[in-house]
């Protein structure tokens, strides 16, 4: 995938690199927000600019989830300083970053699969699978051989990928090509065993830390993208300046669910009813009320004009109206936690449910659709009885009177979002700003980085853990 | 309208019934959340008094006799959405002071002058006290029922206390509290009481004419009725049901206890009945007939007698101090009196009164043999599918253990 | 400093009045294993509206179930007694005082120090400001088969003790209270001794009353709850109208004023706490079963409760009320009507309201616990108007008394932590004025 491009000029490199840089190196505040399915990592500038975010699944090493998310955000600042030597270039040369980006992203995917494939063979030597080496392993190393050859469709502009883990993506093409080789006739291929070895290699491969030398892979990336001739040059320095400038990390902010088992010493710990106030507040300035509906907690949020929490409430023991709610329901419809939304948008009518209790929550719905009412019309009345649970924790903490932001992982579900909307007007009027953002699972991390950027300021920027290494 | 779909497919009101139009008018007087016929009656008599009151008992009589209407504020049932409400309360607390204040601050009560908050816990006792804060421009009354069963102690200490609360009620916009009217309103009250007792006479005798969720509906709906018309509407079912030819069916006869406060739904009791358990006795709306029998409507001094009644006939619920009598004494009395087979306890859940009782009860009916279930509901319950099939398992066990014995 | 506090962390009070209290409840539970043999009777009763003067008057031996209760939890045995309790029938739903006291019983009766309760000779039922007292003592009966005497304490709406109510309580104490204790006792009460009781009272509650106030200096001599809940020990139990208490409370009055000449704080599990980083109120009872864990959560972030509304359950000293030697039995009614729990919710408010002010406090919380609906129902709306009133931010937690189930170390912790932070974010911006909150970004 090599590109012709035509640069029109060809700045000096140092010099860009120098007014983006300051001080000799791209100083930036971190916030790392620990969730209970995801980890996110934001990086801010001096100037308050977000320059770099990251995301990775928690699963159930912190310390690594931690270190991966703000290694990506780390990858994406080295990104947005690339995009700014392209950008002094001219057009031509800024179209340049998204593939370079891909192509990078491709090298990240490949040294992964290589993880992957030695981690399984590595399986395969163990005695447990005496038995079935023979069948397994040729079919092992089939499914990633194909893999590695289609590895390169994933990426590239445009590529449409269904995620960025590692985990979904590699997950979805062995599924998908050990299938394909299991269902040809007598092949005598065990699918289930096959896929058994990635379920147990893939935790491995996910808790293990390698250091990344960002110049290395980029040159190499570069390598498939840029284009020939006598400009490359000038190009490739761009490459080799940027992969080998300095950033330095000033400040550090962590938060998140359980911060007691958080790998961030004591006094780089925000709460995360602090920082998702903040970073709501930040992208939506107008807000003094946010509410957060995440896996395991529901907070009701008041900020004041400059983002700082006043009052919080959040659900009480009871877990009823979580988004873990949500995902009971999921797996009893087996059904994806995606699909739940959409489905329930389809209601006809909305069935009156009146407990969110989790426990209950499968018997209940196994009663009503015995009953012989509709799934979508039970799942209709499943989030409107969830955003109810909301709206009490809501009023609990002072209500809605201002514009009203709503973030967390439900606020992706288009249903609880319609609901939402609708409550809130019925409850508070219909003159209220109710805000949602694609991006809102970053709120966190973002207040996170800011509080970061407060203590930088105040000159006692907390420092930076290194996380666990290798 | 009923929304729940449940109902509406176990639940027709027959056409041809005699009683069909009287027990429709029952629903929809307990369905009327929005309390438009308070308003009606309110509008029909200016300047009168209008005062809720909490389950269980209130002094109804008090009320009238100043020209008022007492209207019994039961909860929301599964009808009304919970949002403020449960804004006020952890998830540890019963439901009913949730629907209520929902119903208070959504403007549902706004018709009422007053409201009076007896002692029934202390759930309901320091939703008084929000009552006050959240609406101080209403009356809100705390009734101290006593708990010393003395008349010169007791006695005096409650009808001191109704004296205070008429006085209030008057400074209020109520007339003033005169002897003659108090006695008018204890003989109404006596009237209610007496039609109530025809109505449980009939389910006990003839359970097939009149079920417990039809009378649940008969007695619930005169919450917001002067004590005479609601006699006289109980009085007029009891007639007309004599007159249905529904046939006697095979079910177990069950007392059911427990459900004295925050009010089962209706749709809660049609499923114990589908499970096949006559209820002939029950405790749903206590309070219409708490004290057993007649008030000295003929008293010197109505005003203690009114309290005499509640000391010396108040009905032994839980959350009465019983002094001197065994405990369990009074359901197992019940229970003969209405040759029930069993009892269920059905309380509220975080129903303390209801719960920390019933572990004495449940030895009591060990103790007197008597056959008893349990389980716990919330007034907004709205799936019942295993309720039925415990209460179902339970009568099915009570006629094999009835043939055993 | 720890930030994993210490399952067997010490006992954090380690002052000599805390020794003293020790030596004193031994004392008293020395009498009880024995009170059989020394032909003593025993009466059961409750810690709001107790008339411990009146049996002190008739040599007769309380016995709080209450506090063994919450001695239960400290000793990390109330989860037992309690499945016990709910093995037997008792629902999840109630309160864990009575469940953990039924389990105890069926467990053998064994107390705090090891020593085994004598069974009651009579339940004393006062009825104070506590639905549940009435069934608990109604479920004791089923279990001892003992005689129980009532008084039944009427409950202050509008924070108003009337005449009528007075009135009431002496009545019940003339002629049903009284009657029942001579007759247990075998002997007539004499009025003499129920006064020179009385007398001895007040001295030991001026001297608390001292203590109390000590808490409007900074730094904070004392922690009013945490610290608070061992100071109330002797003159909320078995020892008001005794010389032992007025020995204890004189010796905790010299080591508070003491600590104040010093500008000391309060001995607490994390240390002697003279930085005071937040000054706090607090409503509700706390967390038994994980007692020092919760306050580790306060002292590791140098956080000291100024002021409580538990410590006044039994009685409101420091709003003036004082025993009265010469009127016994209407001092009486008026100490059983002030108690904190027998006060309606607006007076409640009012009185929150009155610390967080008098107190100067940067904060209010609420720890709202399962089981006790008195203190509970209403809480949130007490939330919201203190915020209202006194502009100081409120934060809310939720717990048990002694259900270990229901204190989630993390949750609670989490909550803790968020809202001292905010206490924090929110002092920092007044000092500091406009928070750089810069122009909408995209992510």
């Amino acid at each position: 995938m090599q590109t012709q491009t035509i640069l029109h000029s060809t700045p000096d490199v140092r010099a860009v690199l120098a007014a983006a840089m300051p001080s000799g190196a791209m100083e930036v505040t971190v916030g790392i927000d620990l969730g209970s399915t995801t980890t996110k990592a934001i990086l801010l500038d001096t100037s308050g600019q977000i320059v770099g975010r990251g995301i990775t699944n928690s699963r159930s090493n912190y310390e690594v989830a931690a270190a991966v998310a703000r290694e990506e955000a780390l990858t994406a600042v080295r990104f947005s300083l690339l995009g700014r030597v392209l950008e002094s270039a001219g057009q031509a040369a800024q179209q340049l970053a998204e593939p370079l980006t891909e192509a990078f992203r491709l090298e990240l995917y490949m040294g992964e699969l290589a993880a992957l494939r030695s981690e399984i063979l590595g399986l395969l030597e163990k005695p447990g699978h005496a038995a079935h080496r023979a069948a397994l392993q040729p079919a092992a190393e089939a499914v990633l051989d194909k893999m590695a050859q289609t590895a390169s469709s994933l990426f590239g502009p445009g590529a449409g990928r269904k995620s960025d883990f590692f985990r979904d993506l590699a997950g979805a093409a062995y599924v998908a090509e050990a299938e394909a080789l299991a269902n040809v006739k007598g092949s005598g291929v065990p699918f289930e065993r096959l896929v058994g070895l990635y379920d147990r290699a893939i935790l491995d491969v996910e808790t293990r830390l390698e250091s990344r030398d960002f110049g290395v892979l980029l040159e190499k990336a570069a390598m498939h993208v840029l284009p020939v001739g006598e400009r490359a040059s000038w190009l490739r320095e761009v490459v080799r300046a940027v992969g080998s400038s300095r950033i330095a990390e000033v400040a550090f902010v962590g938060t998140g669910y359980g911060r007691q088992t958080l790998p961030f010493p004591k006094e780089t710990v925000r709460s995360e009813i602090l920082c998702h106030g903040r970073g709501a507040h930040r992208i939506f300035p107008g807000t003094r009320t946010v509410l957060d509906i995440g896996g395991q907690d529901t907070k009701g949020i008041q900020v004041d004009d400059g983002g700082v929490v006043t009052s919080f409430q959040m659900n009480d023991r009871c877990a009823a109206g979580c988004g873990r709610y949500l995902g009971y329901i999921a797996d009893e419809l087996n059904l994806g936690l995606h699909e739940l939304g959409p489905l329930a948008l389809q209601a006809k009518k909305q069935v009156r449910v009146n407990s969110t209790c989790t426990v209950f929550a499968g018997a209940e719905l196994r009663d009503r659709l015995a009953l012989g009412q509709r799934r979508e019309d039970i799942l209709a009345g499943l989030h409107r009885a969830i955003m109810l649970r909301a709206m009490s924790i809501l009023a609990r903490s002072g209500g809605i009177s201002d514009q009203f932001t709503f973030t967390g992982g439900v606020c992706n579900n288009p249903m609880a979002v319609k609901v939402l909307r609708e409550l809130v007007a019925q409850t508070y009027g219909e003159n209220i700003t109710v805000n949602t953002h694609s991006s809102s699972i970053y709120m966190g991390a973002l207040g996170a980085s800011m509080y970061a950027l407060d203590d930088h300021h105040a000159g006692r920027g907390g420092i930076l853990p290194t996380f666990a290494q290798g | 309208m009923s929304s729940s779909d449940f109902v509406s497919q176990v639940a027709p009101i027959k056409a041809a019934d005699p009683c069909g139009a009287l027990l429709q008018r029952c629903r929809t007087l307990v369905e009327d959340h929005e309390l438009n016929h308070v308003k009606q009656w309110k509008a029909a008599n200016p300047g009168a008094f209008v005062m809720g009151h909490m389950p269980i008992y209130a002094p109804r009589a008090l009320v009238e006799a100043q020209g008022g209407l007492a209207v019994a504020v039961f909860g929301g049932g599964e009808e009304v959405d919970i949002i403020r409400g449960d804004s006020y309360f952890q998830s540890y607390i019963c439901h009913i002071p949730r629907s209520t204040i929902e119903l208070g601050l959504g403007g549902q009560l706004d018709v009422l002058d007053g409201m009076m908050f007896p002692s029934i816990c202390d759930v309901i006792r320091n939703l008084g006290g929000m009552w006050k804060i959240l609406f101080p421009n209403k009356y809100s009354a705390y009734v101290d029922l006593p708990q010393n069963f003395a008349q010169g102690i007791g006695g005096k200490f409650y009808a001191h206390e109704l004296g205070r609360i008429a006085e209030e009620m008057h400074k209020f916009g109520a007339q003033k509290l005169e002897p003659e009217k108090l006695r008018q309103a204890m003989r109404d009250e006596n009237l209610r009481r007496a039609a109530i007792g025809k109505l449980d006479e009939l389910r006990r005798t003839e359970p097939h004419r009149c079920l417990a969720s039809e009378a649940y509906l008969l007695v619930r709906a005169g919450g917001g009725l002067l004590a005479k018309e609601h006699a006289a509407m109980i009085e007029e079912f009891v007639l007309a049901a004599k007159k249905r030819d529904t046939r006697p069916r095979d079910n177990v006869r069950v007392v059911l206890v427990g459900a004295f406060c925050e009010q089962a739904p209706v749709d809660l009791i049609r499923a114990l009945e589908k499970a096949g358990c006559d209820i002939v006795d029950d405790d749903f709306q206590l309070g219409m007939r708490m004290i057993e029998g007649d008030l000295d409507a003929e008293a010197e001094d109505p005003l203690l007698a009114l309290a005499m009644g509640f000391i010396k006939k108040g009905a032994a619920v839980a959350s009465r101090y019983i002094a001197d009598e065994v405990k369990g004494k009074s359901l197992i009395d019940k229970v003969k009196a209405s040759k029930a087979d069993g009892v269920i306890f059905a309380a509220a859940s975080f129903c303390d009164p209801a719960l920390l009782d019933q572990p004495m009860l449940e030895v009591a009916m060990d103790e007197a043999k008597i056959p008893h279930t349990s389980f716990k509901y919330a007034e907004n319950t709205g799936q019942f599918q295993v309720i039925r099939e415990q209460a179902g398992a339970f009568s099915d066990a009570v006629k094999l253990w009835g043939q055993v014995e | 400093m720890a930030d994993r506090p210490s399952k067997d962390a010490p006992a954090p009070n380690k002052d000599d009045s805390q020794k003293r209290q020790k030596d004193m409840i031994a004392d008293h539970f020395d009498k009880l294993s024995r009170s059989k043999a020394d032909g003593k009777k025993v009466v059961y009763t409750f810690v709001p509206g107790n008339l411990t003067e009146l049996l002190l008057a008739l040599d007769l031996l309380p016995v709080l179930p209450e506090i063994n209760a919450l001695q239960s939890g400290m000793r990390k045995k109330s989860g037992g007694y309690i499945a016990e309790a709910e093995k037997a029938g008792h629902s999840e739903d109630v309160c864990t005082y009575v469940k953990c006291d039924i389990g105890m019983i069926k467990s053998g009766n064994i107390g705090p120090t090891g020593q085994k309760l004598p069974e009651p000779d009579l339940l004393l039922l006062s009825y104070t400001g506590c639905f549940t007292f009435l069934k608990w003592f109604e479920l004791l009966q089923h279990e001892y088969n003992c005689p129980v005497v009532m008084l039944h304490v009427p409950y202050q709406p509008d924070g108003v003790a009337t005449p009528a109510m007075r009135e009431y309580i002496v009545e019940q104490l003339e002629n049903e209270v009284i009657p029942a204790l001579e007759k247990l006792a075998g002997k007539k009460l004499d009025y003499d001794e129920l006064s020179r009781r009385l007398a001895l009272s007040r001295i030991a509650e001026d001297d608390l009353v001292a203590v109390w106030e000590s808490a409007k200096h900074t730094p904070s001599p004392i922690d009013g709850y945490f610290g608070g809940v061992y100071y109330i020990g002797p003159i909320f139990s078995s020892f008001r109208g005794s010389q032992d208490a007025i020995d204890y409370y004189r010796l905790l009055r010299a080591e508070v004023e003491e600590r104040i000449r010093l500008g000391q704080g309060p001995t607490t599990p994390d240390g002697r706490m003279d930085e005071q980083k937040y000054r706090l109120v607090v409503e509700g009872p706390p967390n038994w079963t994980s007692f020092n864990d919760f306050w580790h959560m306060f002292s590791k972030e140098q956080a000291v409760v100024c002021a409580s509304t538990y410590t006044r359950v039994g009685g409101l000293y420091d709003q003036g009320f004082r025993h009265d030697p010469s009127q016994p039995l209407e001092s009486l009614a008026d100490y059983c009507l002030g108690c904190y729990t027998n006060l309606g919710l607006p007076s409640r408010i009012d009185l929150i309201e009155k610390y967080v002010r008098e107190y100067n406090a940067d904060g209010f919380l609420i720890n709202s616990v399962k089981s006790c609906n008195s203190f509970s129902a209403g809480q949130l709306l007490i939330l919201r108007e203190i915020e209202k009133r006194t502009g100081v931010p409120g934060g809310f937690i939720e717990s048990d008394l002694v259900d270990p189930r229901y204190f989630g170390k993390a949750n609670i912790e989490n909550r803790v932590q968020s809202f001292l932070q905010m206490l924090d974010a929110r002092k920092t911006r007044m000092i500091n004025a406009p928070m750089r909150s810069g122009p909408a970004v995209h992510v």
